[in-house]
């Protein structure tokens, strides 16, 4: 049989920031002088702004012609992975799909692009309709009942989890005695970050010898002081945790409330839903289940749903419709809401994407989707456990949803080779994966999703790309070593991305750690 | 401009203990002592250090041009540094038919004199423990594994491994160094069946976690860091008035520092209203000051071991434990150090099986500010 692999080699450009590459009075477009007859009439278009709202320096942009800015952003997208340019099933918990182009089309139109927040809804019904007919959607996908789009993320979702469980014990007088709450290892790390950035104190669950939350600790931990649960279910193990049911019942018995991380419901559609489960609330990302791409960080959308007796303290605007005229309007008059958790009420093209992608599949789609990404986890896993050094987490638990961690603990002690080695083999042929959250308790971990928008040739592909990189740690070494070839960087010097002080992911804050950009103004 | 380069090499200081773990394969649980090594000879041991060492030393052949070696002679070091190629200089150490641990000392302090950038070492337990008394944590150090006794989470997984991580570090490679336990058991009690393993010292080793690339791993947070959440959520929780008795360890030292007070590493400290009463304290002394219902236990987690309790905090007995009370027990560890547990449960032997029985069940270990994390308790 030929090998399916095929010779790769990155582009490298070593292209400047945008900011680097400005030159004082370069411009892109020359926008023509107002006319004489214009200016009467409005003035010099400046003095007309009071003169409190008015800057008094020049926006800080950088200045280039059109041709040095095309290049840019092309030499930039060319320097990218991702779904759109390779088989991006490594990137395991993001649920990397392919976004059908024509949603895109939708969320670039103009009745899209030119709408703004401030407008009147009389003005804006499409939207707010789609806001609303989303809403439904989920309450068919959730089994619960009532919707913000607010989040503007995964993690922005539990923060407006979080924001809800405050506000409901507050409501009865019970906010200063529930101060806890439990969330497990291998939940999301945002599920415990969160609610400690909220204030509260943070139980963690370990895993039993099955990769399952450890029953007998949970009804340790649970009390009255438990204000809620914070669960992710399949975790990133890709274990399901069946017992879900008894966790949420011995919860509401002590009054808490349980919180469902749906970030990984790609294999669940149709299938299982959180009311069932016993859930009060939970959030799906839209940027990853429901199709909308990921963008590196945004914008997405953390859709929260909740159960009818926690509406009355979803954030600020809800979008409702008139029953009596049939029109839509954004309800500000939730007097016991948790307030905003983000400004305006949604991110307006991730939800049309999402909307788009649900009504182009329907109810049947949605469940079909699910199925082929759990079969074709698990045919990977299958074909996966045969390369020479894998393993997986939780041998005792063979069954998997969507996704698996795996361990190259075997390879490791075989070869000295990790899971870090084979991420930087993996760059010469075009891919990548990703390892583990911390903390890293399953040992040279790696973590793949195979979604259902890959064929199975994609799927063998990727495979022979791992067998051939585990039999090079066996018998070529030196390959190994010095790994990736036909990529672009070598070794990171991660104290970087460690270090709060030093890392720096806008032009604005490296100039605010590095040159002291804000100490000269 | 040979000589130069030569100046501007790091130095490795290797140390062999020729004899560790030739008891091992008689059976006889450590080599610890001249008449115990004997008899393991008389029984047909044979030296298992060179093969281990010379494994190790592998990784290192790839940066030989830019280290020197900084040894003893013979198979205390010279003679597998020289077999490797390795540029080496011998301290007149180890000459004569029988070594000590009085030559494993007298080596690490003329390394440690001489300014060496780190030491590696061949050997077990005891051969950590040895080093330990006379650098402590302030030479980075590492284990080739070759000892009986391997409790003391300062070695590498294998020699081969050991020999990458030191190559690493020598290379100039960032890695981060961290205070691990040096733990050793009682040899005579082990060789009648029962293992205790205690406290001695802490050394400084290189950790071999590396933080990888992948947009949401979000890189894991240093030690350094992890230890101060532990001690400001500790110290968050001190009542006016109430006396703490602070175990031994590095995590609960953590909480010392951070509020400024006086402690001993390996000792149990008193302090109350954030002044230090008493350092290192004997046990009688302890139960004078512990006064029930005012009284609170804060513990570490002993690394690759588990205990929380009967490992190194002896002093605190059982009269101490059942005055202060199951309840008041804080134990803290940090994650990094947690990961190493992963699926195993704590341990608590303190003399008295009855009480051990009352600490088994579940307890919450502070691993962060604001946060816990349970763990199955077990005797």
């Amino acid at each position: 049989m030929t090998s399916r692999i095929r010779p790769f080699h990155h582009m490298r450009w070593n292209e400047p920031i945008i900011y680097q590459l400005s030159v004082e009075g370069q411009r892109g477009i020359l926008v023509p002088e107002a006319e004489k007859e214009i200016e009467q009439i409005v003035g010099d278009g400046l003095s007309s702004i009071p003169g409190n709202m008015r800057r008094k320096d020049l926006p800080n942009l950088p200045e280039m012609a059109q041709p040095q800015v095309v290049r840019h952003f092309n030499h930039l997208s060319q320097e990218n992975l991702g779904a759109d340019s390779n088989i991006d099933i490594g990137q395991g918990t993001c649920t990397m799909k392919h976004s059908p182009k024509i949603n895109e089309v939708f969320a670039r139109s103009h009745k899209i692009t030119d709408l703004h927040p401030y407008q009147d809804c009389s003005t804006v019904q499409g939207i707010l309709e789609i806001f609303y007919r989303t809403e439904e959607l989920f309450r068919e996908i959730s089994g619960l009942d009532r919707c913000s789009v607010q989040p503007g993320g995964g993690t922005h979702g539990v923060v407006a989890m979080v924001s809800m469980v405050r506000a409901w014990h507050r409501d009865r007088g019970e906010d200063q005695q529930r101060d806890e709450i439990i969330t497990t290892l291998f939940s999301h790390p945002a599920d415990a970050a969160v609610p400690k950035a909220k204030g509260y104190k943070v139980v963690i669950l370990p895993p039993d010898e099955e990769g399952l939350p450890d029953l007998e600790a949970y009804k340790n931990a649970l009390s009255e002081k438990t204000a809620a649960i914070f669960f992710t279910n399949p975790e990133d193990t890709g274990i399901f945790n069946s017992r879900i049911l008894e966790f949420t019942e011995l919860a509401h018995q002590k009054g808490a409330l349980c919180c469902y991380d749906q970030a990984n419901a790609n294999g669940l559609l149709g299938i299982a839903r959180a009311r069932e489960a016993g859930f009060d609330m939970s959030f799906f990302n839209l940027h990853k289940t429901f199709s909308s791409p990921h963008g590196c960080g945004g914008p997405a959308t953390g859709l929260l749903m909740v159960d009818r007796k926690l509406g009355v303290y979803l954030p600020v605007p809800v979008v409702r419709r008139n029953e009596r005229t049939g029109r839509y309007f954004l309800d500000f008059n939730l007097p016991k809401s948790c307030g905003k958790v983000k400004a305006f009420f949604g991110v307006a093209p991730v939800v049309l994407r999402a909307y788009a992608w649900i009504m182009s599949l329907g109810a049947d789609g949605l469940e079909e989707a699910s199925r082929i990404a759990v079969l074709n986890n698990n045919y990977f896993m299958k074909k996966m456990l045969k390369v020479r050094g894998c393993s997986i987490s939780f041998p005792r638990h063979p069954g998997r949803v969507e996704q698996v961690r795996y361990s190259w603990e075997k390879l490791k002690e075989e070869t000295g080779f990790g899971t870090g080695d084979v991420q930087r083999r993996i760059a010469d042929f075009g891919t990548h994966y990703w390892a583990s959250h911390e903390p890293w308790v399953i040992p040279e971990p790696f973590t793949i999703e195979p979604s259902e928008s890959y064929s199975r040739d994609d799927i063998d592909e990727y495979l022979e790309i791992m067998e051939q990189i585990s039999r090079e740690c066996y018998e070529e070494p030196e390959v190994i070593r010095h790994a990736p070839h036909n990529s672009t960087v070598h070794h990171i010097d991660h104290e970087y991305l460690d270090d709060p002080g030093k890392w720096a992911i806008t032009w604005r804050e490296y100039s605010k750690k590095y040159t002291g950009y804000f100490q000269e103004r | 401009m040979t000589e130069g380069r030569s100046r501007d090499r790091k130095v490795l200081g290797l140390i062999v203990n020729p004899v560790a773990g030739m008891g091992g394969a008689v059976g006889l649980k450590g080599t610890d002592g001249r008449a115990v090594l004997e008899r393991a000879l008389s029984m047909g041991a044979l030296p298992r250090s060179p093969l281990r060492v010379r494994e190790a030393l592998e990784a290192l052949k790839r940066i030989a041009d830019d280290i020197r070696i900084l040894t003893c002679s013979g198979d205390m070091g010279a003679l597998e540094s020289e077999r490797a190629g390795l540029p080496t200089e011998v301290l007149p150490i180890g000459a004569g038919p029988f070594t000590s641990a009085v030559d494993t000392m007298e080596a690490a302090r003329k390394m440690e004199a001489s300014g060496v950038d780190m030491i590696l070492f061949a050997g077990g337990d005891g051969t950590a423990r040895d080093i330990a008394g006379v650098v402590g944590t302030r030479v980075p150090s590492l284990g080739i594994p070759s000892g009986v006794k391997i409790h003391s989470p300062v070695f590498g997984r294998n020699p081969a491994m050991a020999g990458e991580l030191a190559g690493l570090f020598m290379s100039g490679a960032k890695v981060a160094l961290e205070e691990r336990e040096v733990m050793d058991i009682d040899e005579e009690a082990f060789r009648k069946g029962t293992l205790r393993a205690s406290l001695f010292g802490y050394l400084l080793v290189p950790s071999e976690r590396r933080f990888l690339q992948g947009g949401k791993a979000g890189g894991g947070k240093s030690v350094a860091v992890e230890l101060d959440g532990i001690a400001q959520e500790i110290i968050s929780r001190m009542m006016p008035g109430d006396l703490y008795l602070v175990g031994p360890g590095t995590t609960t030292a953590a909480v010392m520092r951070r509020m400024g007070c006086e402690y001993s590493l390996l000792g149990v400290d008193a302090v109350r209203d954030r002044k230090t009463l008493g350092t290192d304290l004997p046990g009688k002394y302890i139960l004078d000051l512990a006064e029930p219902g005012r009284t609170w236990l804060i513990l570490s987690v002993i690394g690759g071991q588990g205990f929380i309790l009967g490992r190194g905090n002896l002093q605190v007995t059982p009269e101490v434990i059942r005055v202060v009370g199951k309840e008041r027990i804080l134990v803290a560890g940090t994650p990094e150090k947690l990961k190493g547990l992963f699926g195993k449960a704590l341990f608590v032997d303190t003399g008295d099986p009855l009480l051990d029985l009352e600490l088994c069940g579940y307890t919450r270990v502070v691993t962060g500010l604001g946060e816990e994390t349970l763990f199955r308790v077990e005797r």
